[in-house]
């Protein structure tokens, strides 16, 4: 038989056992940065998923029924037509009724904040899509070919790249507006465009370096028509850096999109857009009313943050030369009598007892 | 495409070849890689891997492919398998001609013709499992028709090489098996397909010294059991004598000797090969201190190899028509340097100039000087004296205004002969031209005029 | 012991010669997810002045760790034990200025891949210029440049290269270099951790001829640490066997070689492919995994002599010879329990 006794072998708790082993031998702190970003991220997401459960009132609205309601959906409906209904307030400071106050359009911060969670993720979600469908397959087919459409096509993306995000979003957003009706899909799409570079960039470096690994040729030595040789041998093994670079990039994108929103090139009025928001209450900030500006913000911070959690700590789990990091080793002592009785009898530096957790000071 | 791709395996079996007749049949392989050439270059230099190469590997032999790193023998494999582009020359194989297949047209041949890589822990995908490794080259060639029957040839293949039972491994990543485990899979999935010949390249090297020689048994047996042809790649001369039936020792893109294995090592007869031989450490305490006769300095770079023989400018016993010219010279002159105290080397560091000025070519080396007749007298002096053996070659040294120049004389690349029972390129057994080689000094005969010996293309 | 077995103990008028480098009980474990790995349990041996010791094994038996664990040089999360005297003065537990201090001057450390060692962006002689002067500030840079030139001549590196940078130079080359930048500050020991693994042959043996130059002319106690069997038969004085974070086997290379008393060493010297080989042999099985390693004599899974006792006792190193120690239970001295401590060699009692 072979060299070491073989490994236990399951098949599908051995391949997740597999897919998690990064994981555990990532180091505490990177965990615990992905457990956190995680954490706040998911709290956006509920509030995405389920926005009605959490907001008081519609993103749009502007007249509540008197006494109350526990269902917010049928508010419109019934305002308006038989029920006794009331403007929401102007401007009014947070409260019990409204927590985060209301703006001077009467419309509830804490609704437009929970709703343009939304609106943030539906967004980040399908401008990464369409930024990793085009940018991941480019730079996969690019990196292995090489030659002179790899050439051209790092000039083009280098070219892209060199626009400040924000400013290309503008562009696009713009050239968009004069074909379509300002809406999701379009902000989306100027926002995912700026991102298409960074994905293409990773995965077209590290396919470079992929390609001359020995497997590689291997399969090529196998018979393996280079189309399989990308899908089976390559993008696996290149595939790993994209959550990484997915993470960061919803970071930004949350960022692109309030850019876009506050420049008025993002959703349109009266969605709730945390940018937008918060453009719509320059005026309000002036003024003393802090509120109107101040959540749809924070709201856009904490998501920031969290997504860069994930992404900073994801980085640390992937990239294995930081694993080392975060464990301790720890000098075992010798249980043996004889041991220390032999060192003992022998002439100069006295045996090791004692010195045993001794970690130099040159060592941390 | 110039042929018919289906037709290649057809070809491939009307042609029986007998156990101990020529399998492969190597003409005249040159393989450049081209370098340079970028942005602050014009010029497009080429580094000369495998410089014209001719030999035949038998069937049913284990043919040894030995050298330092950078002397070619890697890529010499590659370019049996296609893996590297030829240059030039013929690699014959059951009738077809490898070096002119493009590779779409190659790719069906590469069930027969396979390779084993040297580190195991890099030619295994990490991200697929060991069924999925091994049993993929029977997926590509459409020998297997489903999941069930494919993972069966796995299990056997597997078994077969010593990873039983298999069914222990089949569902594994690699990162999950030792360095040896991980070799034998390699080997099992360059044999599934059932090839007829197998490139090993360096085959062992990677592993730890207590699994080596069980690799190394499980692949003389499989031979054995299935009936291929080995080349095998290596820098270890220890293993190649155990190994191999025949052999060739590879020096910067050329075989020096070449024949039988048992030969090459009871009667070494290049000088490279003695020193090899001479170089291998032995678990044998009582050859400490032994006196070695080690060449000098290292393989140098293969974008310019020396002239005449190759190996000259190392070689302890060279002697006059081996191929000195400027160059040598002035590496003799910085090796004196490395001898004299700081004074001497003040002193003739201001007599003889900056080396780098020093014009060298095929046939002479020109130093500009001050005092051109001092520097002349001192080359008279010193020259015999170096320990290199670079003046042996030299002509004449002259003044000529203010320049000194030394002529070397002419320095054939050694033509290979059959010297001992088996071959020899060697200017000791005779000074023989090669035909179309790089020869120093004055041009004689088919020689070329520039130094870099373009006239090599031209192939014998 | 007598000076017969051992020339680097005594001096020429008889009286005993101290060791250069004692170590004692020297441990080095790391951090991993699973747990602390100890990837050095308790080596002790002495090094003298002009002697040359091989430390051998597998890859994975702790070797390197245990050459860098003598000057601390480990990555974060790793713990150091144990003892480590150079020349009467304890290493394990100084502060950073005197380790710097010691790592250069006093041991001189050779590594495998020289490249990643050299500064591309530094001539060679810059590298000397700042070593020495790191050591000795108040060398002059004209000094320092003549002390480069005179130790870089007599590595082989001609003095009109000594402005050059790196990369212009080949592996042997640049291996020579680090030989050079380890032997001009004169230190007293030199660990040589697998300094010829990325070289071929030919440049192999030459390096060596060139450390082994040192060692001798010097009188620099030389600590090489190769996989290779055969280097340390040509280099070496005394050899030690690593199995699993310990040594176990220790003793003169002619005696150790023509006499493997422990079935691991004998495993290792069988499993050599040389170009005498009639047959070949290895060793069955890997080592351990040493965050968990097995609980008595750690090569027992693997072999082939193993006794019901292997499982239960620990075996320690025990006399097999002059000089020669190994720790089997095949040998009496090793069951700790059952005999009398061991007294060891260098303590002047055995044999």
């Amino acid at each position: 038989m072979g060299e070491a006794s073989a490994p236990p072998t399951g098949n599908l708790w051995y391949r997740i056992d597999h897919a998690l082993r990064p994981w555990r031998r990532a180091n505490p702190m990177a965990r615990w940065l992905v457990i956190i970003g995680l954490l706040i991220t998911g709290l956006f997401a509920f509030l995405a998923l389920f926005p009605n459960l959490v907001a008081p009132y519609g993103e749009s609205q502007y007249q509540y029924v008197v006494g109350g309601t526990e269902d917010p959906e049928d508010l419109d409906v019934r305002c308006g037509t038989e029920a006794e209904c009331e403007q929401v307030p102007r401007r009014i400071e947070p409260s019990k009724g409204f927590p985060f106050g209301t703006t001077a359009a009467r419309f509830d911060v804490f609704s437009r904040v929970v709703h343009g969670a939304r609106v943030a993720f539906s967004i980040v979600l399908l401008s990464t899509a369409l930024a990793m469908g085009i940018g991941v397959p480019l730079g996969l087919f690019s990196g292995y070919r090489g030659g002179k459409l790899d050439r051209v096509l790092v000039t083009l993306m280098d070219a892209v790249y060199v626009i400040p995000p924000l400013l290309l979003a503008i562009i696009v957003a713009f050239v968009l507006q004069a074909y379509f009706d300002p809406g999701l899909a379009s902000a989306a799409v100027a926002v995912g465009v700026v991102y298409v570079p960074q994905y293409y960039r990773v995965i077209r470096n590290h396919t470079l370096s992929v390609k001359e690994e020995p497997f590689v040729e291997a399969a090529r030595s196998m018979g393996a028509k280079p189309r399989t040789i990308i899908t089976r041998y390559v993008f696996f093994n290149v595939v790993q850096s994209v959550p990484v670079i997915f993470t960061l990039n919803a970071a930004d994108a949350v960022l692109t999109l309030a850019g876009l929103g506050f420049l008025g090139y993002g959703v349109p009025f009266p969605r709730a857009e945390w940018g937008l928001d918060v453009s719509q209450a320059l005026s309000d900030v002036v003024s003393g009313f802090w509120w109107t500006a101040f959540f749809p913000g924070l709201a856009t911070m904490l998501l920031v943050a969290g997504l860069t959690l994930v992404g900073e700590g994801l980085n640390d789990i992937v990239n294995p030369l930081l694993r080392v990091r975060g464990f301790r080793g720890r000098v075992a002592r010798r249980a043996l009598p004889a041991a220390s009785g032999a060192a003992a009898s022998e002439p100069g530096p006295a045996p090791s007892e004692g010195t045993d957790t001794s970690t130099p000071g040159g060592i941390r | 495409m110039r042929r018919d791709r289906t037709n290649a395996p057809g070809v491939l079996d009307d042609v029986e070849v007998a156990p101990g007749e020529p399998l492969i049949e190597v003409e005249d392989l040159h393989t450049h890689f081209e370098v340079g050439g970028g942005l602050f270059s014009s010029s497009h230099a080429s580094v000369r891997a495998v410089d014209g190469v001719s030999f035949d590997i038998r069937r049913g032999e284990i043919f040894g492919l030995v050298g330092e790193s950078g002397s070619g023998k890697t890529t010499l494999g590659r370019t049996l398998l296609g893996l590297a582009p030829a240059t030039s020359g013929a690699i014959r194989y059951r009738g077809l001609d490898l070096a002119t297949l493009t590779e779409p047209e190659f790719r069906p041949l590469r069930r027969r013709l396979s390779m084993v890589f040297q580190d195991p822990n890099a030619s295994l995908n990490p991200a697929m499992t060991i069924v999925q490794s091994v049993g993929h080259p029977l997926r590509i060639h459409g020998l297997t028709h489903n999941r069930a029957e494919t993972r069966e040839r796995v299990i056997d293949m597997l078994e077969r090489c010593g990873l039983a039972p298999a069914e222990r491994f089949l569902d594994t990543y690699p990162e999950d098996l030792s360095g040896g485990q991980k070799q034998r899979v390699v080997i099992a999935r360059s044999l599934i397909t059932e090839p007829d010949f197998v490139v090993a390249d360096e085959p062992v090297a990677a592993l730890d010294m207590s699994v080596r020689a069980k690799v190394l048994e499980l692949m003389m047996d499989l031979k054995d059991d299935l009936g291929l042809t080995y080349l095998y790649i290596t820098h270890d001369l220890a293993s190649g004598k155990f190994v191999c039936d025949r052999m060739a020792i590879m020096y910067l893109g050329q075989m020096v000797e070449w024949g039988d294995a048992s030969r090459i090592y009871d009667d070494p007869q290049h000088p490279y090969t003695r020193a090899l031989l001479e170089a291998v450490p032995l678990p044998d305490p009582a050859r400490r201190g032994r006196d070695k006769h080690l060449p000098h300095g290292e393989i140098p770079d293969a974008l310019e190899p020396p002239r005449g023989c190759r190996f000259h400018p190392r070689c302890p016993v060279a002697f006059e028509p081996c191929g000195w010219e400027g160059r040598d010279l002035v590496d003799a002159i910085e090796d004196r340097w490395t001898k004299v105290d700081e004074d001497t080397f003040e002193r003739e560091l201001s007599l003889v100039g900056d080396l780098a000025d020093a014009k060298v070519t095929r046939a002479e080396a020109r130093f500009p000087a001050a005092e051109a007749d001092a520097l002349r007298r001192w080359l008279e002096e010193i020259g015999p004296a170096l320990p290199a053996k670079v003046f042996r070659g030299v002509e004449s040294v002259e003044q000529d205004g203010h320049e000194v120049v030394v002529r070397f004389g002419y320095g054939p690349e050694p033509a290979p002969q059959d010297i001992a029972g088996h071959t020899v390129a060697c200017h000791l057994h005779g000074v023989v031209p090669r035909e179309g080689g790089i020869h120093a000094g004055p041009v004689r005969g088919s020689g070329s005029e520039t130094g870099s010996g373009s006239a090599r293309e031209r192939g014998v | 012991m007598t000076a017969a077995a051992l020339p680097h103990h005594a001096a020429e008028d008889g009286t005993e010669i101290p060791p250069i480098l004692e170590v004692r009980e020297l441990s080095v474990a790391y951090g991993t997810y699973r747990g602390s790995l100890q990837a050095v349990d308790h080596v002790s041996f002495d090094l003298w002045p002009g002697e040359s010791l091989g430390v051998v094994g597998e890859s994975g038996c702790g070797k390197s760790s245990m050459g860098r664990g003598l000057l601390q040089l480990l990555p974060p999360g790793a713990a150091v034990g144990g003892s480590v005297n150079l020349d009467g003065e304890e290493l394990i537990g100084v502060d950073r200025r005197r380790l710097r201090k010691a790592r250069g001057e006093d041991i001189a450390l050779v590594f495998q891949e020289p490249m990643t060692r050299l500064d591309p962006l530094m001539r060679v002689s810059d590298h000397f210029v700042e070593a020495i002067r790191a050591h000795r500030p108040r060398t002059s840079k004209q000094q320092a440049r003549h002390l480069a030139r005179e130790a870089l001549a007599q590595m082989g590196i001609p003095p009109t290269r000594v402005d050059s940078y790196p990369h212009e130079f080949s592996g042997g080359m640049r291996q020579r270099i680090m030989l050079a930048l380890g032997i001009v500050l004169s230190p007293k020991v030199i660990i040589a951790d697998e300094p010829t693994t990325a070289l071929d042959v030919i440049v192999e043996a030459q390096i060596l001829d060139l450390l082994d130059r040192m060692r001798s002319d010097e009188q620099v106690g030389l600590l090489l640490i190769t996989h290779n069997l055969g280097l340390v038969a040509e280099t070496c004085d005394r050899v030690a066997v690593m199995y699993a974070g310990r040594i176990v086997e220790i003793g003169p290379v002619p005696e150790v070689f023509a006499h493997p008393e422990h079935p691991y060493t004998q495993g290792l010297l069988r499993s050599v492919i040389s170009v005498d080989t009639t047959e070949l042999s290895s060793i069955d099985g890997s080592p351990p995994d040493l965050v968990t390693p097995p609980p008595a004599c750690r090569f027992a899974p693997r072999c082939p002599a193993r006794f019901d006792a292997c499982d239960e006792v620990d075996p320690v190193l025990a006399s097999v010879g002059p000089s020669h120690e190994a720790a089997c239970l095949l040998h009496p001295g090793s069951d700790a329990l059952a005999s009398t401590p061991v007294v060891r060699p260098s303590a002047g009692g055995a044999a």
